[in-house]
């Protein structure tokens, strides 16, 4: 990786043999030899049970952890050598709860990484109101809105709107829809999806909803104590022989059939 | 005497205590929040600091008024009779609710905002001025508020080693056996206490979010 020719052909995101372990604790690793590489405008779903690590090998891409053993790329450049603060400005996070600060107006939610990056406020109001929009908000009704005064899906869709709005090549989603009732969840599910593959990002999904992977992913990598143990796309993924594979197909089983 | 025509009859000397009181109460808690504020900012990273932090302060707000008067007045430099010595009682007994109130705000934030604010690529000092300090401001002024309300009535004990204010009225009038002396002191002592907690109550509800 010394030429710029080698950058721009780079992964947008590859785990080179990843182990993760917390305070020198080697022999519980939580993350354990993962090699894996996303490419440009894939959305792969981490899926697992709680505890598996998938959250862990998220967070091991914006720089929140670094790994112990192996390296993490980002766009071919190791995250261990990169600056964390320029890193996580171009990579989006959504989270469950969706994170919004309280204080904030959901404009200014949405304006958080553009303000940072020191845009203009003209260019920084006119991107709040595209990307409300975007998300189904309307930015006449909700820009001036606090969070308090939001219901759940609404919260999430304002954090996928933040998340969105430095226009980042790379997006990280943590169970972004696991608080949300089963119907707004997958009217938000069914929304994403088409956002997804209109924006043309490479997404990273973690998630212990094997249907949600299977709309969403356009492979599913299943996490079982912190190893890569499937890596498929969603039909083929269905039909593999692995145990924990097995267990999760078994766990949505009368709907599998259905689809 | 009565009281009111003790009150006409001494205004200028009880607004000329009233001010020194006042005086006492503004520098002590201009000092305690200047102490306690970064100190608590600091115990939210450091443990072994908070529990030595928050229990000294606790010993501190234990020792009763007088005694720490007391205590304070052989030491060099600090001790001694007159308003100094009580100005850093007064400080010692303002900490507590200042310092406990500051860590108990900025470390009672949803983790998940905290999470946000890095993972959207906030600095250290950024999420502290932006997102933790705003958010537990309310909080905070909670403390310096009670810390307001313990200081203003300690400060009357403060004229029993000479640092003037409104005790001063209190002390000779028990002194005097004379209630009107005595209601000279007690009533704006107690007035300022009840008019500084409702403008900080007022001033805390605003600055409260959520």
């Amino acid at each position: 990786m010394n030429s710029k020719t080698a950058v721009s052909h780079a992964y947008p995101i590859e785990f080179r043999d990843v182990s993760f372990h917390i305070n020198d604790i080697p022999t519980r690793p939580i993350v354990k030899n993962v090699s894996l590489v996303i490419p440009r405008t894939e959305t792969l779903v981490l899926l697992g049970r709680s505890g598996s690590g998938k959250t862990t090998l998220l967070r091991l891409v914006n720089r929140m952890l670094v790994p112990s053993s192996g390296q993490v790329l980002v766009d071919g450049q190791p995250t261990s050598g990169a600056d964390p603060i320029r890193l996580r400005r171009g990579i989006g996070y959504v989270i469950q709860e969706a994170g919004l600060f309280p204080h904030f107006t959901v404009a200014q939610n949405v304006a958080l990484v553009p303000r940072l990056e020191n845009w203009e406020s003209s260019r920084v109001d006119a991107r709040v109101r595209e990307l409300l929009t975007l998300v189904g908000l309307d930015p006449a009704e909700f820009s001036s809105r606090y969070p308090r005064e939001l219901s759940g899906g609404q919260r999430q869709r304002v954090g996928v709107a933040r998340a969105l709005a430095a226009d980042p090549p790379i997006l990280l989603m943590d169970e972004p829809f696991g608080a949300l009732d089963p119907v707004t969840r997958s009217e938000l599910q069914r929304e994403f999806s088409s956002l997804a593959r209109r924006l043309g990002k490479t997404i990273l999904f973690v998630t212990h909803d094997l249907h949600e992977a299977m709309l969403l992913g356009s492979r599913i990598g299943l996490l079982h104590s912190g190893q890569l143990v499937a890596l498929a796309p969603p039909q083929e993924f269905l039909r593999l022989a692995h145990p924990e594979v097995r267990a999760f197909v078994a766990s949505i089983n009368g709907f599998a059939g259905a689809c | 005497m009565s009281a009111w025509q003790f009150f006409l009859g001494h205004r200028a000397e009880i607004l000329d205590a009233t001010l020194t009181h006042l005086t006492l109460v503004l520098i002590a808690m201009a000092i305690a929040i200047a102490i306690a504020v970064p100190l608590g900012m600091l115990i939210v990273q450091r443990r072994s600091l908070r529990t030595l932090s928050l229990g000294l302060a606790s010993v501190f707000q234990t020792i009763p008024s007088l005694a720490l008067f007391g205590f304070l007045i052989p030491l060099p430099f600090i001790g001694g009779i007159g308003p100094r010595t009580a100005i850093v009682a007064l400080v010692v007994y303002a900490l507590l609710p200042i310092l406990r109130n500051t860590y108990v705000g900025l470390s009672g934030i949803d983790p998940a905002v905290l999470e946000a604010a890095e993972a959207m690529g906030m600095t250290n000092s950024q999420i502290l001025f932006r997102v933790r300090l705003p958010l537990a401001l309310g909080v905070i002024l909670a403390g310096i508020r009670t810390a307001t309300v313990i200081t203003i009535g300690v400060a009357t004990i403060a004229a029993a080693i000479g640092a003037g204010g409104l005790g001063t009225f209190i002390f000779r009038g028990v002194a005097m056996v004379s209630d009107a002396v005595i209601l000279a002191g007690a009533i704006p002592a107690a007035l300022l206490a009840l008019v500084a907690d409702f403008l900080l109550g007022l001033l805390e509800r605003r600055l409260r979010v959520v």
